[in-house]
């Protein structure tokens, strides 16, 4: 069994404008130990998917149905008391922005305490000396006196470190980063991510990671779910999806990457804009924009289908294999001389 | 670079059309209520120098913080410089009056990060973009409507969108409305403060190709700033690379990225994410230890040396590096530049041993 198992998960708004389908049919699964990452342009819906999961969505004016099976326990029908109970403690969450996410009035120290005296039974003394350790384990220079000072006594990276800290304050079993480094600079990213990796390896953790790097995800995810308008356009190891992407929107996110082998004028861009969720386009989403749109994209939505060489591999695609191999080629023979001038440079 | 510039007043050395000498930003740091003492300053931009040619794009990268946008302002006039020099098309700006710079903002241009704070909400898109053209009186009612509509269609939008406001486009439709304000009045040079950099990857990349046609078409020269490395190679002729207020390397883009010499560029590329994880498992960043120092109170000689991993003591702490040559326009301010690039981690710590390797290679291949 999965530590998380996702099944057709469907989240809408009811808005002013008429019912947004935030999240449409959503599946996947993460095991012990493993990464997943969620890539996708803003307004596809990774981050809403998460916030689902956690049930973190307004209750007023949210509409859930699917079926996201932690340990077997269904978060999505659970009572709030349970969800309360599995939240911060065995499933924990880092929000992209750190200075909005910590209090700004309290002690980092005093917000870390907080978490622990929530979900253990233990005296505040042991619970103080609980998040130095944690402190100390994140890499926060000078910890002892830090632990005192204020989220605004921080820099952006560090402020990062401290929200992975309280993320991790309980051991939990699944952490949901959502765009844990865009905020930051290229050296401090690189910082971060050795140190979740790190503890991933410590602590045996499954992480799920949502970013739009699709450099990051390389680095750090086993599996990769690329999402476009609210759906799963591509799911596989990746291995698989960076080296045969079989999906044009793939093909133009990572052809969109400006190359460091250089010397190209231009660079692939998808044309146009992502659709509203209000009313999506029939027929295959992204049809649109796609450079090989056929008649059979306006009318029919594709189903999300394994590739014939690789069934854990799954795309959204009608185009046929033959004409996929040739433009994912193509489009692989510069990034994958991109990719090698960079290692030789690291 | 900076040891050579002698420009006399009017005539600009060659064809550079920006030169920026010594280039200083203080912000001074007071105590107190009624008797205000300065107490210290934020070395913000610290004696900054390079020159931009006709017709190229310099890139600038650095960590937040590292001066950048400062510099940028300060080139800009939007604040007034400590000291130092600004010399554009020949002109000595830096003290020139408000009513003196008027006619040389037209030729001055910017392009701002944030596409949702930088156009006013209030006002409507073709004011937004007219309103240069007004200012400088470029022109009848008409002539500015027609020519308004002419810049929405160079930069793709929809003409007859003239009367949106801001609100109505999505954020890279915004950036191009940043970037029609900037081109309304045909400057010469437009400064590019992170333009893309809040924006989606695959709508970073239309505007990276849109500022790269309208460099061709017009013969605009930029000066691009952005933490990106991958987009600043894919944009610049040349780079500068900066931390905590200097310039630490300096060269024409391939000499950077291929052969960089301080350690503080081989960090940051080394730093930078691979797409493709069979490869990226193969490499060994080089990370950092430590955030950026506060430019209240850099440290001693070279601001690198507390997080460098070739830290001399003695020599990093004491005296502090000039830009030193490495041929064909490639400066670096470093005692101990790296011998070749890649290295590994040992030889990156280890100037002796890398030099001594090095020197074994070089005749191998």
């Amino acid at each position: 069994m999965s530590l998380l198992d996702v099944r057709e998960l469907r989240t809408s708004f009811r808005t002013d404008d008429g019912v947004v389908k935030a999240v449409d049919g959503v599946s996947f699964s993460v095991e012990k130990g493993q990464t997943l990452g969620i890539v996708g342009e803003s307004g596809c819906g990774k981050s809403v998917t998460c916030l689902t999961i956690m049930g973190l969505n307004n209750r007023r004016n949210t509409i859930t149905s699917g079926e996201a099976l932690f340990n077997g326990e269904d978060l999505l029908t659970m009572s709030s008391r349970r969800l309360r109970e599995i939240r911060g403690n065995d499933v924990a969450m880092i929000f992209q922005d750190p200075m909005t996410s910590l209090n700004p009035v309290h002690k980092i120290g005093r917000q870390l305490v907080e978490a622990i005296l929530l979900h253990r039974d233990v005296s505040k003394k042991v619970a103080q000396a609980r998040a130095l350790e944690l402190l100390k384990a994140v890499g926060i220079p000078r910890a002892d006196r830090r632990i005192d000072d204020y989220p605004h006594q921080f820099s952006g990276g560090m402020r990062q470190r401290v929200m992975i800290a309280m993320a991790l304050v309980n051991d939990p079993d699944l952490l949901i980063a959502d765009e844990p480094t865009t905020a930051l600079d290229v050296t401090t990213q690189a910082q971060i991510l050795t140190l979740m990796s790190r503890l991933q390896q410590e602590f045996g953790s499954a992480i799920i990671i949502i970013t739009h790097d699709l450099g990051v995800v390389a680095e750090v995810a086993h599996e990769v779910v690329v999402m476009y308008a609210a759906q799963i356009v591509e799911r596989g190891t990746a291995d698989s999806i960076f080296s045969r992407p079989h999906h044009p929107y793939t093909w133009g996110l990572l052809g969109s990457l400006p190359r460091l082998d250089a010397d190209v004028e231009r660079l692939v861009q998808i044309p146009g804009q992502p659709p509203s969720l209000l009313n999506p386009p029939r027929g295959c989403r992204f049809h649109p924009r796609c450079p090989y749109v056929m008649d059979i994209c306006r009318a029919d939505h594709p189903d999300l289908l394994p590739v014939t060489a690789d069934p854990e591999h799954l795309q959204r695609c009608h185009l046929d294999e033959e004409t996929k191999d040739r433009e994912a080629e193509k489009l692989l023979a510069g990034t994958l001389a991109q990719a090698q001038a960079q290692v030789r440079t690291g | 670079m900076a040891t050579q510039v002698t420009t006399t007043n009017g005539t600009a050395a060659g064809e550079d059309l920006l030169v920026v000498e010594d280039l200083e930003k203080h912000f001074p740091v007071t105590r107190g209520i009624v008797f205000q003492k300065q107490v210290g300053a934020v070395r913000a931009v610290d004696g900054v120098s390079f020159r931009v040619r006709e017709g190229e794009t310099l890139g600038v990268v650095g960590e937040s913080g590292c001066g950048k946008s400062t510099m940028a302002r300060c080139i800009m006039r939007l604040i007034d410089p400590t000291g130092g020099r600004v010399v554009f098309r020949g002109r000595d700006i830096t003290n020139l009056s408000r009513a003196d710079m008027r006619p040389i903002r037209r030729e001055l241009m910017m392009i701002f990060q944030d596409p949702y704070a930088s156009l006013n909400s209030r006002k409507r898109v073709g004011f937004i973009v007219a309103e240069a053209l007004e200012v400088h009186k470029l022109g009848t009612d008409a002539e500015i409507k027609r020519r308004v509509q002419e810049l929405l269609e160079v930069v793709g939008l929809n003409p007859e969108h003239y009367n949106r406001f801001p609100h109505e486009f999505s954020g890279g439709q915004r950036q191009r409305i940043g970037v029609a304000r900037a081109l309304a009045v045909n400057p010469k040079l437009i400064v590019c403060d992170e333009p893309v950099s809040a924006l989606d990857v695959s709508v970073q990349a239309q505007i990276l190709n849109l500022l790269k046609d309208l460099q061709k078409e017009f013969g605009l020269t930029y000066i691009f700033i952005a933490h990106d490395l991958n987009v600043v190679r894919h944009i610049s002729d040349r780079v500068a690379v900066m931390y905590l207020g200097k310039i630490k390397e300096y060269a024409p883009r391939n000499q950077l990225y291929d052969a960089p010499k301080h350690p503080y560029t081989g960090a940051l590329l080394s730093a930078v994410p691979i797409p493709n994880p069979e490869l990226g498992r193969l490499r060994k960043p080089i990370v950092l230890e430590g955030d950026v120092p506060s430019p209240l109170n850099p440290p001693a000689a070279c601001n690198f040396h507390p997080r460098c991993p070739r830290f001399q003591p003695g020599h990093c702490d004491v005296e502090p590096p000039p830009l030193y040559p490495f041929g064909d326009g490639q400066f670096a301010a470093c005692h101990y530049p790296l011998e070749r690039w890649p290295l590994n981690e040992d030889e990156m710590r280890n100037p002796a041993q890398a030099a001594a390797v090095s020197g074994a290679t070089q005749t191998t291949p």
